[in-house]
């Protein structure tokens, strides 16, 4: 999030597209509903008319995978009603005339036509955003989780721009976060391309840095494979082994069937967590780690702010902090790692090699925490970035992007279109919700489906239903609710028995490796 | 700027700010029992009156704005009688069963009275029996305990917006419902327990805390919470190293006290029972305990055989998004400094 959460309740204007708050966070949802209570503007842009729906002004129900033909068509009525923020982005911007170009390409009824949304609805939602500003822009995986991800972020991020709306207080770009920690596997380099603070692993003056730090040489120096590309190799053998930490991969990835293969065909297996779950069955090795609350430690949030973990008991068994495990692994390589604790691994090494963090230290955060950058210890963080439309890179790229499709669109065979999600009472696949009493809340997968396809199926609600895609079939019953719009299927992961994920499709983003959980093509059959 | 007078002191307050709020600042303590802070005043329970020269009747500090030269005496003797008298009333219709109740050591209706000197009944006892409402997964009502204050109303409709809770009858028959009075279990409640974190006596409590012990028994551990990417700080208490509850921080960074159902409710998977306790190793297709040294110099060695064989490049990593972010930094130097592997990613797209 380029601003904070302290800011949601106060904003005058929120466009909340591609997030479900009131289910997947919901703490982040109260306050934009105290926003709207305290005469706030909301547009809310979802297939589904979900719980923050309600509180809207402006709901448009769009088509799923039609973002971009939205937005675009937003930002064409901007430039053509000339209400966009023209010194903004004649001062902060470059790339303007690419994106004009590019928003003209779409006459609106077009745009109309792909996103479902109405021209005149379209039109006055521009309008909206030109008058009521700033807004702040709130999404989630409703806008990644689609094989034209990256386009979407990056439309988004063009509207905002377009408004001049970045880099004030009560505006910005906000991807809500998914995990506690998501943020912080981020920062922590926890990718293939970037060492701890985003430094770039193919930059030799970065692995030279880090090779002083660590007393190593010879770091890889190039951009190492994600998930979806470590999964396809280990068929190949390309990957003999797989190193685990954390993840029931075997639930959360897209095409159960495929990646149940991918994993059987793997050499070695290694899975470190705190429970078997669905991949310990390929497990060759399992390692019980300590759990939240079992440790000292640090998670980052979605508005950049690093928090204190704290430990309140101890771990069961021969269970061991995490960090413990790669240090003794290491020790096994003859590489003496010196930090032994939480605090010495983040004062020590993390916030002295990530500059942006340089400031934080855990003596910083015994209240609340502090938001990065943090450059220096007399710094007090950062609520908002770009701060008057600077911009790190220098000036903010407009990144025009055209609309492209889903993978795999609703046909004659499969004519309805999956969507998937998590709901308000469990989180992934139940790991933590299932052993803390939220089954009796809610017990199975559900399958969400509106009132017209339910009676064109003769299906009524709570009725078993068999919902099928190319990739899978799962009994599961029907929700029928008048929140679904006809045509749409909406399902979730938390259930091995009835997971979507039997029926999602593994086609990713080309560029962020992202999969399309959002949109493919399912049909429905009561089940017999 | 408006020069106000407590207790013998002078203090500066606020244009347009209420009695209330300038005693807050100068750390003047006035007891409340329907304030919610950050919320517009209600004045519904009085217990908060003060005496102010020259007017007739005493004044509700919550509600009462400052004005300039205002001469306030908060523990007056004509105070302190009103407030105990509106305690005793409140008094007279709760049940006397402190012994058992889960709000026991931190109820404010208590401690109020203690504070007050009120150690018996003066009214008629005109407490109805126990009217507990159990349908709700995680929380407990019982309306005999209310004492209408309203603050489990003012949170549900104006902190967490979900819009559930509210006054309904009127006079003596008045009481709190869900929706349209129908059992909380079947009502739109979300199970935030942000009612059960306001309010100030045992008429809601955590279910799941029922058993759990005494709250002069526990410590609290503030950390953040392991759901979502919000970042919600929470109060973990604790009885030795069992979980009693967890309330949000109030005034903190980003929740200021809120919490949803899976940040105030589901924290018991930390104290299952099949938690992972030893090393696992597959032997003819089932997974065996072993010993730290034996899983982790098979690891290492298999480790070593592969990329002698086939390269670091060989290797793949998923780290964790769940975990701190000193784990995710120690595997990152792992598949870095040891493996020089490159392969190392996690769900951040996902």
């Amino acid at each position: 999030m380029t601003n904070s959460f302290r800011e949601f309740s106060k904003a005058k204007a929120l466009l909340c597209i591609g997030t479900n708050m009131t289910e997947a966070h919901p703490v982040a949802s109260y306050f934009v509903k105290q926003a709207v209570e305290n005469g706030a503007t909301l547009i809310v842009v979802d297939p589904r008319r979900h719980a923050l729906a309600d509180f809207a002004q402006i709901h448009a129900q769009i088509k799923v995978g039609s973002d971009i033909a939205f937005l675009n068509g937003l930002m064409r009525v901007l430039v053509e009603e000339d209400l966009y923020d023209k010194p903004y982005v004649s001062e902060n911007c470059e790339g303007f005339e690419e994106l004009k170009a590019k928003v003209m390409e779409m006459p609106l009824e077009e745009a109309a036509k792909i996103s479902g949304v109405e021209v005149d609805l379209i039109q006055r939602i521009a309008r909206t955003l030109a008058t009521a500003k700033p807004a702040m822009a709130c999404y989630t995986l409703g806008i990644t989780e689609h094989t034209c991800g990256k386009n979407n972020v990056m439309s988004v991020a063009n509207l905002q721009m377009l408004l001049g709306n970045v880099g004030v207080e009560f505006g910005g770009v906000n991807p809500l976060r998914g995990q506690n920690n998501v943020q912080g596997a981020c920062d922590m380099g926890a990718l293939p391309n970037v060492f701890p603070g985003y430094q770039r692993v193919t930059d030799p003056a970065v692995i030279q840095k880090f090779e002083k730090a660590w007393g190593v040489t010879g770091l890889p120096a190039e951009v190492g494979l994600t998930i979806p590309e470590i999964m396809d190799g280990l068929p190949t053998k390309q990957i003999r082994a797989f190193y685990i930490y954390g993840e029931n991969l075997a639930t959360t990835e897209p095409n159960i069937s495929h990646v149940e293969k991918s994993l059987t065909a793997a050499e070695f297996i290694v899975c470190q967590d705190i429970f078997l779950n669905e991949t310990t069955r390929f497990a060759h090795v399992v390692l019980p780690a300590a759990a939240w609350g079992e440790d000292e430690g640090t998670f980052t949030s979605s508005e950049r702010r690093v928090n204190r973990v704290r430990k309140f008991k101890t771990p069961p068994g021969d269970a061991k902090p995490s960090w413990w495990i790669f240090k003794e692994l290491a020790a096994r390589f003859a590489q003496e790692w010196p930090s032994i604790s939480g605090q010495e691994l983040w004062d020590n090494e993390i916030s002295v090699l990530a500059p942006a963090l340089g400031g934080i230290k855990y003596a910083r955060i015994e209240q609340d925490g502090l938001q990065w950058p943090c450059p220096n210890e007399e710094h007090p963080g950062t609520g908002f970035m770009h701060r008057g439309g600077k911009f790190s890179r220098g000036k903010g790229l407009f990144t025009a992007v055209s609309w492209t499709p889903p993978a795999e669109v609703a046909d004659d065979e499969f004519p309805l279109v999956l969507s998937t999600g998590r709901r308000l009472f469990h989180y992934h696949t139940r790991t933590q919700t299932g052993r803390s009493g939220l089954d009796q809340v809610l017990s199975e997968e559900l399958a969400d489906i509106s009132p017209a396809d339910a009676q064109e199926h003769g299906v009524v609600d709570g009725q078993m239903i068999v919902l099928e895609s190319r990739r899978g079939r799962v009994n599961i019953r029907a929700r029928v609710s008048d929140r679904i719009p006809k045509g749409l299927v909406w399902a979730s992961f938390h259930f091995l028995e009835g997971n979507a994920n039997w029926l999602t499709n593994n086609v990713f983003d080309p560029t962020t490796k992202t999969a399309e959980y959002k949109a493919c093509a399912v049909r429905i059959r009561k089940a017999s | 700027m408006p020069q106000i007078t407590v207790n013998g002191r002078v203090v500066e307050a606020k244009q347009g700010e209420t009695i209330l709020s300038a005693l807050d600042r100068e750390g003047i303590r006035v007891p409340t029992l329907c304030h919610v802070k950050g919320l517009e005043p209600r004045g519904a329970c009085r217990v908060c009156l003060v005496e102010v020269e020259g007017f007739r009747g005493l004044v509700p500090s919550c509600s009462y704005p400052v004005s300039d030269g205002m001469k306030i005496h908060t523990h007056s003797e004509r105070a302190l009688e009103a407030r105990r008298t509106i305690v005793e009333l409140l008094l007279a219709d709760h049940p006397d069963d402190c012994l058992y109740c889960q709000k026991s050591y931190d109820c404010e209706l208590r401690s109020l009275a203690e504070s007050l000197g009120i150690h018996q009944r003066r009214f008629r006892n005109t407490s109805e029996p126990h009217k507990l409402d159990l349908s709700n997964s995680f929380i407990v009502r019982d309306e005999a305990k209310c004492i209408l204050c309203g603050r489990c109303v003012a949170v549900c409709n104006s902190v967490v917006v979900n819009e559930v809770l509210n006054f309904g009858n009127r006079g003596a028959k008045a009481k709190i419902i869900c929706d349209t009075d129908v059992p909380m279990g079947l009502s739109t409640c979300v199970m935030c327990g942000a009612c059960v974190q306001a309010c100030p006596v045992g008429a809601l409590t955590e279910k799941k805390a029922m058993t759990k012990g005494r709250s002069n028994e526990t410590r609290v551990v503030r950390t953040t919470c392991p759901y979502c990417g919000v970042g919600c700080q929470l109060n973990v208490q604790l009885n030795g190293e069992d979980l009693v509850r967890v309330t949000g921080v109030e005034n903190a960074e980003p929740n200021r006290g809120s919490l949803c159902v899976k940040g105030r409710f589901g924290y018991d998977f930390p104290y299952a029972k099949d938690r992972l306790t030893t090393p696992l190793i597959r032997e003819n297709g089932e997974l065996r305990p072993a010993s730290w040294d034996e899983a982790l110099d098979l690891v290492a060695s298999k480790l070593k055989q592969i990329i002698a064989e086939s390269g670091p490049k060989a290797i793949g990593g998923v780290s964790c998004a769940r975990s701190t972010n000193e784990d995710n930094y120690s595997m990152q130097k792992l598949f870095r400094a040891v493996l020089k592997s490159p392969n190392l990613d996690h769900c951040a797209r996902t």
